[in-house]
């Protein structure tokens, strides 16, 4: 096998890799939210309510707490 | 004094916003003396012949380029850090002594780099490297400068109070690391006064690359000075302000993220297309186009999103110049995100490498997405930081007209004279032999020459209409009260 081969078959195998990782980020962030582990788009409310004194979207010792 | 109840503290974000608007001014200015010098030669010596050394095309053409890019557009990126950056951590940089005196200082030694590099640019040295002309010198100075305003985003960062980062921290994250890194290796320079042990003058430097190496790390950088200078810290903006201004939630906060790490994967790798039909490797310039047109997946991703965030809510662009500004600024960003793909592929690259037509896109780019944005984005935070509504709706409403004009007469001229210019290069009769000469399209392209310094010379009339504007505003306006500061920027007639 020639370099030029190797060459080709590295990048079929790095392409085919690389959108199985970009389409299981996908699966991973709607699975996470249907499920329930993690409501991504109440994130949103993080510039909405950004006054300094507004509650935050998650508190940072409550949540560490928790963990 | 004691009991005085918490608030944001904006003194940098204010000196900032200053620096945005007068560097705006400085860059863009002489950016329309270099278009006219391009359409009327005679320009080049307007100030007399004896100081023709200093108004000279290419002794100005580096000063244009850094003032926009290192002092516009990077004083409106932290004059927007040291506000976004506060109040989506909900904590104030008035808690952090510490915080505050770096902040200055952040400010301070930039201010004294600006000095350094408007002096040693003007005086003709230079490192002779696009968008890296700086010497050594200054390349320290600059690291010192951006290490401080990393100490800046990890400290905040490091006492918040929300505790997920907001989509726009990630971006000014990307931004620090990734000119960090790609400044650190383009400046890789020796000094040749101490390396020769006293040769020439002391703050003249080489290189550590050569030929084919140096043009792919010197293309690896510009391009991706324009990812993290003119993208992402951009995206950055939008992502707060324009949901912030319309009162919308972010249209799909997932599809932020996904277009986030998109974006960061995919820019590194398209530089190569700055090389297309060079020295370098040819799969090096296939992969810079292939990775070039998949970039537009990452960058439509952010630009949809941003408009749809306004669905159901269109009547806002009518409405507010403010959102108009944002709205332009995320068209213009899916425009050129599609037009610089387009001339990345190799057959049109053929065409259009080396002629105005990539003059004309980064334009597009920057006039309408970068620095829309921007303004946009100090227009949001005058109110808040000044206390005092934005002085004239009817101002704004004009400058915006007035710089879209100037836009698509930039960026049409430059279309026509781009392309024109490629098919008389490569025009031959049938032995072969060039059917024009050099000048031959000169003479054909200064009609659009002229119009694009008349586009220029719009914007620029825009940015004083801009300046004066935020000036009033800052001293003259009526004050509000923090109630009316929510969503929409209070604005008067």
């Amino acid at each position: 096998m020639d370099i030029g081969t190797i060459q080709a078959y590295a990048y079929f195998i790095f392409t085919a890799f690389l959108v199985v990782v970009l389409y299981a980020y996908i699966y991973h962030l709607y699975s996470s939210q249907r499920k329930g582990k993690r409501d991504y788009e109440k994130y949103s409310n993080i510039a909405l309510h950004d006054e300094i004194t507004d509650q935050p979207v998650e508190e940072i010792s409550k949540n560490d707490e928790i963990k | 004094m004691e009991n005085r109840p918490l608030e944001y503290d904006y003194t940098v974000a204010k000196w900032f916003m200053l620096t945005t608007v007068v560097l705006g001014i400085v860059g863009m200015l002489v950016g329309v003396i270099l278009a006219w010098e391009m359409a009327f030669p005679a320009v080049n010596t307007f100030a007399g012949s004896g100081l023709a050394e200093y108004t000279n095309f290419s002794r100005l053409r580096p000063l244009h380029t850094d003032a926009v890019i290192f002092g516009f557009t990077l004083s409106g990126i932290w004059a927007t850090w040291y506000y976004i950056g506060q109040r989506v951590l909900k904590v104030s940089m008035a808690e952090s002594k510490f915080l505050m005196f770096m902040g200055k200082l952040h400010f301070g030694l930039y201010l004294l780099v600006v000095v350094a590099v408007v002096v040693s640019l003007l005086l003709g040295i230079s490192t002779g490297k696009e968008y890296a002309e700086f010497e050594w010198p200054i390349d320290i100075a600059v690291v010192v400068v951006w290490v401080i305003w990393g100490m800046s985003i990890f400290g905040l960062i490091g006492i918040r109070r929300e505790k997920s980062l907001y989509i726009s921290i990630w971006y000014y994250i990307a931004t620090f690391l990734g000119i960090a890194m790609l400044y650190l290796f383009n400046n890789m320079e020796i000094p040749t006064y101490f390396a020769s042990g006293g040769i020439g003058a002391w703050y003249h430097s080489v290189s550590m690359y050569s030929g084919t190496n140096d043009a792919l790390v010197q293309w690896w950088y510009g391009h991706n000075a324009v990812a993290f200078g003119f993208t992402v810290p951009i995206v950055a903006m939008i992502y707060y302000f324009l949901p912030k201004e319309s009162g919308q939630a972010v249209y799909s906060y997932k599809l932020s993220l996904l277009a986030f790490w998109g974006l960061m994967f995919v820019y590194l790798w398209a530089g190569g297309h700055h090389l297309i039909y060079s020295t370098v490797p040819d799969w090096m310039q296939t992969m810079g186009s292939v990775f070039s047109v998949v970039l537009i997946l990452p960058s439509w991703g952010s630009a949809i999103n941003m408009l749809l965030t306004m669905k159901g809510e269109w009547q806002q662009v009518a409405a507010s110049p403010l959102i108009k500004f944002m709205v332009l600024a995320s068209t213009f960003y899916m425009f050129s995100t599609l037009e610089g793909p387009i001339q990345a592929i190799k057959s049109v690259n053929a065409l259009a490498h080396f002629t105005d037509w990539i003059v004309g896109h980064v334009h597009d780019g920057v006039l309408g997405w970068v620095a829309f944005m921007i303004m946009a984005a100090l227009f949001h935070m005058a109110p808040r930081v000044f206390k005092r509504e934005i002085y004239s709706k009817s101002l704004m409403n004009t400058q915006f007209w007035i710089q879209t004009l100037g836009v698509v007469l930039y960026f049409t001229s430059m279309w026509i004279a781009g392309i024109t210019q490629g098919m008389m290069w490569r025009a031959h009769d049938e032995f072969g032999n060039l059917a024009y000469s050099f000048i031959d399209t000169v003479a054909v392209l200064h009609p659009y020459f002229t119009i694009r310094a008349v586009g220029g010379t719009l914007y620029l009339v825009g940015m004083f209409l801009f300046a004066f504007n935020m000036y009033k505003t800052m001293t003259s306006a009526r004050r509000v009260e923090e109630s009316e500061l929510q969503n929409a920027s209070p604005m008067g007639a």
